[in-house]
């Protein structure tokens, strides 16, 4: 039973840390339809900057990942502007290989910046004690991050479904042409989207340091990662991701109690029948 | 690689031999990984070679002394073998060193014994390596011979059983298998070994199941990097010190990402032969002139590896010039005084017999930085794995 309930915690602790960070790519790959695989570059800034602020200025933690995740929003922006408005309309190759250029150029400029050893984000006090679950011990870092995901998931489902913003980025990413013709501002509503998931992508590269650790060679270290979920969990669903999120963490984590030596194996046999068997992901338009 | 390539370079490797370079100056090829995810190690060595020619000048006897730094990426023995092979035939180098992975160091054996070309390792740290080609010497050390003496030195401290956890690759199981016979050769016991596969990012299943098992110690060997800093952070939090379970490992608080740990490292016991906090004052000279050449650098294993191997070079040249099979004869005997302590190369192994301390990660009261305390020489020994 203690380890049944081990698998249960520890999965869905480790499952919320991998949506943190893939929801900022489901944004940017799923609901915009660009394979942006410079999300991990995202998510790297916005944690070396938490690093910079937190470590070297000596600002307090939660000041520090806010103003991160603003830098990396207002680094996001002109990049927007400047970069992606072109990558939209490429095809699928083209997007791969200009965001992977994107990825390289913004690891070349951390590790420049930084160094290429470990950027350590100094939690606070608070987040360093451990919860006594009654048969085990969850650390509160973890508990927070479990939080803050539920905040993710629910803040996002409203201001896709319930906003007139979520109904005009529905409308624009579904048919550019037709949307901009009844008046909606597409530029504009891709941009604010696109610092959405930039931001995304660096409050989950801030809080989910403690597992996965920032590095210059975060991007491509854990890239495979953020494309799983989004992919298992079908694109363009926020929910779907999710789901798909905890579903790995669950196996994974359950994988590496059961069979240790085997778990890697274990984890990517699921992965490739759940794409067999349904290649358009959990919640994935056909 | 056509046969007719391979002749022609060997023929060419052959003249080289023969002739050998210019007799006032001695060119050393460095072979190391100087961009990508390993970058750290090449700018470990380049520092350390720079702070020993700041202290020594670029002259070792009658022979002026020229580094080449050539980038390998990674691991990638065919881009070791070419750079090995452009160096001693275009650059026409005299010596190599370098070489962070063991397949890297691999790839270059039959190159280096064709062309008879002393080849200084600075970390690879596998035993058979050293088997492969005569002109292998290495300045780091082995797995075999940090994990032998922790082993030994955890059953005389009182601890009767452990688990071992590693890292499902080469050096891993050789640390595993390393510390599991020294254990058990005790009377020690190994209740479970665990490997864990190479892309783990979340420990807390491997750490909640030694807290299962209920071990006195537990023996762990991870790469650098991301991998050791969420261990050890998962050990910490999951109450495994609490429980009293003892942490043992090797280069897992080694200093350039020590720092980053944190207060949660205070207290983590490893067995290792260098620590930048070492006593002494050679390490003392040798810190103080790598800051001042580079303000920012920390002083790990690599450096001194890298500052032990261009020590070990300088004397070479001193005996025999560019003589490869002189200059390894000649380093066979040598003894010298490195900033971890006293080193003496074994002939047998050509991997240098060195202390190995135990330490414990201590915050100096002074710098308010923590630190590798050396608590003590466990042993004194050469590649203990090369027998095995």
């Amino acid at each position: 039973m203690d380890l049944f309930l081990n698998i249960a915690v520890d999965g869905i602790a480790y499952g919320m840390i991998l949506f943190m960070i893939a929801v900022g790519l489901s944004v940017t790959m799923g609901l915009m339809r660009v394979v942006n695989l410079a999300h991990g570059g995202f998510a790297l800034i916005g944690g070396a900057l938490a690093h910079w602020l937190g470590g070297d200025l000596g600002l307090g933690f939660w000041l520090a990942a806010l103003l991160a995740i603003a830098g990396t929003v207002a680094i996001a922006l002109p990049l927007e502007r400047v970069v992606y408005r072109r990558i939209y309309g490429f095809g699928e190759l083209q997007q791969v290989l200009a965001t992977i250029g994107l990825a390289f150029l913004m690891i070349a400029a951390v590790n420049w910046w930084q160094g290429s050893t470990l950027l350590a984000i100094q939690l606070p006090e608070g987040l360093r004690q451990s919860l006594d679950l009654g048969f085990r011990k969850l650390t509160a870092h973890r508990a927070a991050v479990i939080l803050v995901g539920l905040m993710v998931i629910a803040g996002l489902w409203w201001l896709l479904d319930r906003t007139r913003f979520g109904i005009r980025l529905r409308a624009a990413v579904d048919n550019r042409n037709t949307a901009s013709s009844l008046g909606i501002d597409t530029g504009r509503i891709y941009m604010l989207t696109f610092a959405l998931g930039a931001g995304l992508a660096a409050l989950g590269g801030i809080l989910g340091a403690e597992l996965l650790p920032i590095d210059a060679y975060y991007p491509l270290r854990y890239m495979v990662l953020f494309l799983i979920v989004v992919a298992i969990g079908g694109m363009g669903s926020i929910l779907g991701s999710f789901i798909a999120a905890i579903g790995i963490g669950v196996i994974e984590t359950a994988s590496r109690y059961l069979v240790p030596d085997l778990a890697t194996i274990v984890f990517f046999s699921v992965v490739i029948l759940f794409l067999a068997i349904r290649p358009q992901g959990l919640m994935g338009r056909a | 690689m056509t046969r007719n390539t391979t002749t022609a370079i060997g023929l060419a490797l052959g003249l080289l031999a023969g002739t050998g370079a210019s007799a006032d100056e001695i060119k050393v090829g460095v072979i190391a990984p100087f961009s990508g995810p390993f970058a750290q190690y090449g700018v470990q060595y380049q520092q350390a070679i720079e702070t020993y020619v700041a202290q020594h000048g670029t002259s070792a006897g009658a022979h002026e002394i020229e580094f080449i730094y050539k980038d390998v990426g990674g691991v990638n023995p065919d881009q070791s073998r070419s750079l090995a092979q452009e160096l001693l035939i275009r650059e026409q180098v005299d010596y190599l060193a370098g070489f962070t992975f063991t397949p890297n160091a691999l790839a270059v054996g039959p190159v280096i014994t064709q062309s008879e070309t002393p080849t200084v390792i600075f970390n690879a740290a596998t035993s058979a390596i050293n088997k492969e080609s005569p002109f292998y010497l290495r300045t780091s050390y082995t797995l075999w011979q940090v994990s032998a003496p922790l082993a030994e030195w955890a059953y005389d401290q009182g601890l009767r059983t452990a688990v071992t956890t590693v890292t499902d690759y080469g050096p891993g199981i050789d640390a595993e298998t390393a510390f599991k016979a020294a254990f058990e050769a005790k009377g020690g016991e190994v209740i479970e070994s665990i490997r864990m596969p190479l892309s783990t990012t979340d420990f807390t299943p491997f750490i909640q199941r030694v807290k299962d098992e209920a071990p006195d110690a537990v023996f762990t060997f991870l790469p650098g990097g991301p991998p050791t800093f969420t261990y050890t952070k998962t050990f910490n939090e999951n109450g495994l010190k609490e429980a009293g379970i003892t942490f043992l490992g090797t280069a897992e608080t080694e200093e350039t990402n020590l720092q980053g740990l944190g207060d949660l490292a205070i207290g983590l016991q490893t067995a290792y032969h260098y620590s930048g906090a070492h006593d002494s004052d050679m390490n003392r000279e040798f810190l103080a002139k790598l800051a001042e050449l580079h303000p920012d650098a920390i002083a790990n294993w690599a450096s001194v590896g890298a500052y032990d191997g261009v020590h070990l070079i300088y004397e070479m040249v001193k005996a025999a010039g560019s003589d490869g099979p002189a200059a390894v004869e000649a380093a066979k005997t040598m003894e010298w005084e490195s900033p971890r302590g006293p080193l003496k190369m074994d002939p047998e192994t050509r991997t240098v017999i060195q202390n190995v301390y135990i330490r414990e990660v201590e915050r100096n009261p002074e710098t308010g930085l923590l630190e590798n305390v050396e608590k003590g020489v466990i042993a004194t020994v050469g590649d203990l794995g090369w027998t095995q």
